[in-house]
């Protein structure tokens, strides 16, 4: 039913983001609203909530200047929606798909309802093509593949976005002849944050082929709940019609759920943990699962979220949620970036769940599994020989725990650490760890098959 | 579909309330809005119905329609439930796919039972036969592995009036029975109000092992038919795959497994890893005994509620026919906070974390639909519901209240460890908090059946785990070499059963699943070497060489022996014996 467009001027409350509007008729739940004040100013909202002829109204940019006597509203008959096109490559935005670069506005080939319908998961296609990134913690020990999502977790202070830019500039597929773009969702970043990954992307290129969606620290926090919406409709559009392989990048996540729990704090809902609201795992999930790939169709979505973990804490609602939706972690870790070392990832609690189909034989090479394996265990094993001592002290130490600690200290300065424009093929991050397992006698290495020790291992 | 027409007042999310639905019940299914969006009432306040909906409700508004259907969320039971995937209110999701596209668009809308699909019924009663509730009318060779029972529905007695062999689709009548009030038309479909439980003749105390071919759990801490487990675990603990590692390998005839608020990418996988897998007792494709219940984290929450009565009336019906069955619902938790998402937008007093009151009460009632039973039915046959939910605790605290609610009920733990899955020990089962009930009627059935020792195997190692955590202890305040010889033996014997024991590789063809047999050989062979070990250092062989002997090597690569090389593990004994006699000083 399209409701009547009628404009009122019967506001009644306004708490927070919210504005209560009375005498209502014909609205419906998730219509948008047009605000406006007397001398012009004009916002958006959407409905929360109705009840009899009573509408709750979430104002997008705030509604900080507005008085209930000092405004009329207008119910628009239509949920969010974007105009999308192909055009959009190239461009920036903001979280409602308005131009903000000095460019042309869009003629949209089409309209989408923001929110998007859940994907079919019987439509789904198992995501199992690897991706390079270049970056060795991730490809060899936590290899991305196509339409999954693998958020980075990082802390304050940390060079996540300089990893984040690195994955956008630098993933390929060890195929040719495929279209790629990247969507870039900014949530309540700095503005040096955000002019950093522009100039990243004019750089080197990469804004041809990259749609941007910017929302800053001081612009309206309500909007960062459209924003990621808007981003990922706009990915299916490009990879679902267009068929591109489309990467998305969404940062800050934290800023996001911020977002969410100051809106459902306004609507004084019951609070879960820290003030977030109890459907907090539910929302993230209609963004995340927005990840993927479809049977029968050519482009695919991956995600890479970014958030920040409060205190560097794990179990903090938005790190521990997101854990439960995505398939994996990066971590990024503060001592790593302590001892200068970039990028930081700390490669044992760090997991890519997705890894195991997407290599191997005619995906990467045949050991890649084995030399993972030994990789991780190894260190794990120097790690845990170093933290011994720290206790004991060195002497307590045996040989082959001397040994371990120095295989741990080289596999972070030369395995973990590259540069900043370093692009390792998967070959060569193979070659590395083969040279670092040369450091270890071949008894140790366990868990790597007979037949790639002799093909592989160094040669004195 | 009843007449009477109410119309929308509200509008909260999957929330909607409507008046003017007179004579509506409680969990009643109602449809809303022009869109006709499913429905069901959860509450009633005078004229005030307030309406769960399990699609997504943008653009409903009050002034809206509402009709009821006068009937309560019900699921279609019949042939053509193989092999299917539904979502949390048992709509078809391939045809779905196929008619409405790669997204679930609201309203869509397909039979749960493809009506375009022939059955070749058998009968298994004759003209003039009287037959009561429960008993097999007949018979239709649902998949390889499935021979589904068309029964006399629950309630029903009578004569057999006609009956005979045909070929037809569900809705065909295959039987009309004589009953007290009149003849009864039966076809090849009943349907069912979710939420009530499917009547049984009554309730046994599981007897038989539910065998899952998992190292951790059938050797230390073991599941029976018609039990109920949980396994609760933070995220990337490895809930979702040892949940797999049943659907595939547990010795059920048919499986239920219900994706509730978790990923899609996980029900791809089942939906094309299964067919390809081979059931080991018979040889067929898995997907042939499965049904799938999908309602992933992004689809509507209020279907996500009732996806786990959606899962579980299934399972109800096949147990019916005789079947041990074998329910999985990952994640329960999901579940709970759907309960928790609408209690809330009905402004009901919030409990714990503000979950409902009734939490504890609905996850106890909905274990206790599993069960060990006799069948309705003259024959008295007996079957099992198992289920198994995963629990996702925030921040992996097991204080929580689905965590404290669930283990209340349950009599099998299976506590995921994440300093075990970061270390990459998976199945990260933690062997010193987990627990099964069910060890004695594991003990008795496998003592009888696999060796007269496996019970004593199973209690040696289990003290040398616990010996070896308390060694640790020991271990870190002064140091590995502080220990006596025969400590640090120990603490080897111990790892060899961590590492070459308890180390199952699910995605290793081989590896994933051991049975029963080779279970016991494996971890018979580590204690074999221990003995002899601890002998040999007492007569002065060096712990050096007893640990470093090369043929542990082998040892820890025994448990991919193929299933039917036994012999090798006889192999492995004798020389461990030898090589061990080898060390010992020569007198
Ligand atoms: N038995 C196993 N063998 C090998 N790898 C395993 C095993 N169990 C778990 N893993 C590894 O752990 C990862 C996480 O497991 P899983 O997806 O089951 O976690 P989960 O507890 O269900 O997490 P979530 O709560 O986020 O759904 C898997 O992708 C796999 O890499
Ligand atoms: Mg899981």
């Amino acid at each position: 039913m399209a409701a009547i467009a009628r404009e009122y001027r019967t506001v009644r409350q306004i708490t927070g983001p919210l504005m209560l509007v009375e005498g209502v008729e014909g609205v419906t739940y998730g219509e948008l609203a047009d605000i406006k004040r007397a001398d012009g100013d004009i916002r958006r909202g959407r409905v929360l909530e109705v009840n009899g002829d009573k509408a709750l109204v979430q104002v997008f940019e705030g509604t900080s200047g507005l008085a209930p006597q000092d405004v009329k509203i207008k119910f628009l008959g239509k949920g969010l929606e974007i105009g999308v096109s192909q055009d959009m490559l190239g461009r920036v935005f903001d979280g409602f798909g308005h131009p903000i670069d000095d460019g042309p506005s869009i003629i949209p080939e089409k309209y989408l309802n923001v929110n998007g319908d859940p994907m079919n998961p019987y439509a789904r296609d198992y995501p199992n093509e690897f991706i390079q990134t270049g970056i060795s913690t991730i490809d060899l020990l936590n290899t991305l593949v196509r339409g999954q999502k693998l958020p980075l977790f990082s802390g304050s202070g940390l060079p996540h976005s300089r990893l984040a830019a690195q994955i956008a500039r630098q993933a390929t597929v060890l195929k040719t002849g495929e279209k790629f773009a990247v969507v870039f969702a900014a949530m309540g970043i700095t503005f040096e944050e955000s002019e950093f990954f522009v100039a990243d992307f004019r750089r080197t290129g990469a804004i041809e082929r990259s749609v941007l969606f910017i929302n800053l620290a001081d612009g309206p926090p309500i909007e960062r709940l459209s924003l990621p919406r808007t981003a990922l409709t706009t990915a299916e559009f490009l990879a679902f019609e267009k068929n591109m392989h489309v990467l998305v990048i969404l940062t800050d996540m934290t800023n996001y759920c911020e977002a969410l729990r100051e809106i459902s704090a306004a609507r004084r809902e019951v609070p879960g943990r820290r003030g977030y609201p109890g459907y907090l795992y539910t929302d993230l999930s209609t963004l995340y699962e927005r990840a993927g790939r479809i049977k029968g169709r050519t482009g695919s979505i991956t995600q890479i979220p970014v958030l920040t973990m409060p205190e560097d804490d794990k179990t903090h609602p938005v790190p521990d949620l997101t854990g439960y939706i995505t398939e994996g972690q990066i971590i990024i870790h503060r001592g790593l970036h302590a001892q200068g070392i970039y990028p930081p990832v700390d490669v044992l609690p760090s997991l890519s769940r997705l890894k195991d189909k997407g290599i191997g034989e005619g995906k990467t090479r045949e050991d890649h599994a084995d030399v993972m394996n030994q990789l991780y265990s190894a260190y794990a094993r120097g790690k845990e020989a170093k933290e011994l001592a720290v206790v004991l002290g060195e002497s307590a130490l045996s040989e082959e725990d001397v040994l371990f600690v120095k295989f741990s200290d080289a596999f972070e300065s030369r395995f973990v650490r590259q540069g900043e424009d370093e692009n390792r093929t998967i070959e060569e991050s193979l070659r590395i760890g083969w040279e670092l397992l040369g450091m270890l006698p071949k008894g140790e290495l366990k868990r790597v098959r007979d037949v790639f020790v002799e093909r592989y291992y160094p040669k004195p | 579909m009843i007449s009477t027409q109410g119309s929308v007042i509200k509008v909260s999310g999957p929330l909607v309330v409507a008046r003017g639905l007179v004579g509506a019940r409680m969990y009643e299914m109602v449809r809303v809005g022009e869109a006709r969006l499913f429905g069901e009432i959860i509450e009633i306040r005078d004229d005030d119905y307030s309406i769960q909906v399990y699609e997504e409700t943008e653009g409903i508004g009050p002034g809206q329609p509402v009709w009821r259907t006068g009937e309560p969320l019900s699921v279609e039971l019949g042939p053509g439930l193989i092999r299917s995937i539904y979502d949390g209110v048992q709509r078809p999701l391939d045809a779905l796919q196929r008619d409405f596209g790669d997204y679930v668009v609201r309203g869509a809308e397909r039979p749960a039972l493809d009506r375009d699909r022939q059955w070749s019924f058998a009968p298994a009663v004759r003209v003039g036969d009287e037959v009561v509730a429960g008993d097999v009318l007949g018979t239709v060779q649902e998949s390889k592995l499935v021979l589904h029972k068309i029964m006399v529905p629950p309630g029903i007695v009578g004569k057999v009036v006609k009956i005979g062999a045909l070929i037809g689709n569900v809705d065909t009548e295959v039987a009309v029975l004589e009953a007290p009030k009149g003849n009864v038309s039966i076809t090849m479909v009943q349907r069912w109000p979710v939420r009530q439980s499917r009547p049984v003749a009554r309730k046994l105390m599981p007897t038989l092992p539910l065998v899952t071919g998992q190292r951790v759990i059938d050797m230390f801490f073991p599941m029976a038919q018609g039990g109920t487990a949980c396994v609760p675990g933070p995220f990337g603990s490895g809930k979702t795959v040892v949940q797999h590692q049943l659907a595939k390998w547990a010795d059920a005839r048919i499986i239920v497994y219900v994706g509730c608020g978790e990923r899609g990418n996980e029900m791809t996988d089942v939906l094309m890893e299964f067919p390809h897998l081979k059931d080991p007792s018979s040889g067929e494709a898995l997907m042939e005994r499965t049904v799938l219940v999908a309602n992933t984290s992004n689809m509507p929450v209020a279907a996500r509620e009732a996806s786990v009565f959606t899962g579980i009336a299934i399972a109800e019906y096949f147990r019916d026919m005789g079947y041990s069955v074998a329910l999985m619902a990952d994640s329960t938790s999901r579940w709970a906070e759907a309960m928790r998402e609408i209690s809330g937008r009905l402004e009901e007093m919030p409990g714990e974390e503000g979950y409902p009151a009734y939490l504890g009460s609905r996850i106890a009632s909905f274990y206790e639909r599993a069960g060990n039973v006799i069948c309705l039915g003259s024959d008295q046959r007996p079957a099992s519901v198992s289920i198994i939910g995963a629990v996702s605790p925030p921040g992996g605290d097991l204080s929580e209240p689905v965590v404290q609610a669930t283990l209340r009920v349950v009599k099998v733990y299976w506590g995921l460890d994440d300093k075990l899955a970061f270390a990459r020990h998976f199945p990260a089962v933690n062997w010193l908090t987990s627990y099964s009930l069910y060890q004695e009627i594991v003990d008795a059935s496998a003592d009888s059946q696999v060796a007269k020792d496996w019970s004593e195997i199973r209690t040696r190692a289990m003290t040398l785990l616990q010996q070896e955590a308390e060694l640790e202890e020991l271990v870190r305040l002064v140091g590995v070499d502080s220990l006596a010889a025969d400590d640090r033996l120990l603490m080897h014997a111990a790892r060899m059963i961590r590492e070459d024991f308890l180390h199952q590789n699910a995605f290793d063809d081989r590896d994933t699943y051991t049975s029963l047999g080779k279970q016991y050989n494996l971890l018979s062979l580590i204690l074999h070497y221990y003995d002899y070990a601890r002998t040999a250092l007492q007569g002065g062989a060096s712990l050096d060489g007893l640990t470093k002997l090369a043929v542990l090597d082998e040892v820890a690569r025994a448990k991919l022996i193929p299933e039917e090389a036994r012999d090798q593990f006889d192999y492995l004994k004798e020389r461990i014996t030898g090589d061990i006699r080898a060390l010992l000083p020569h007198t």
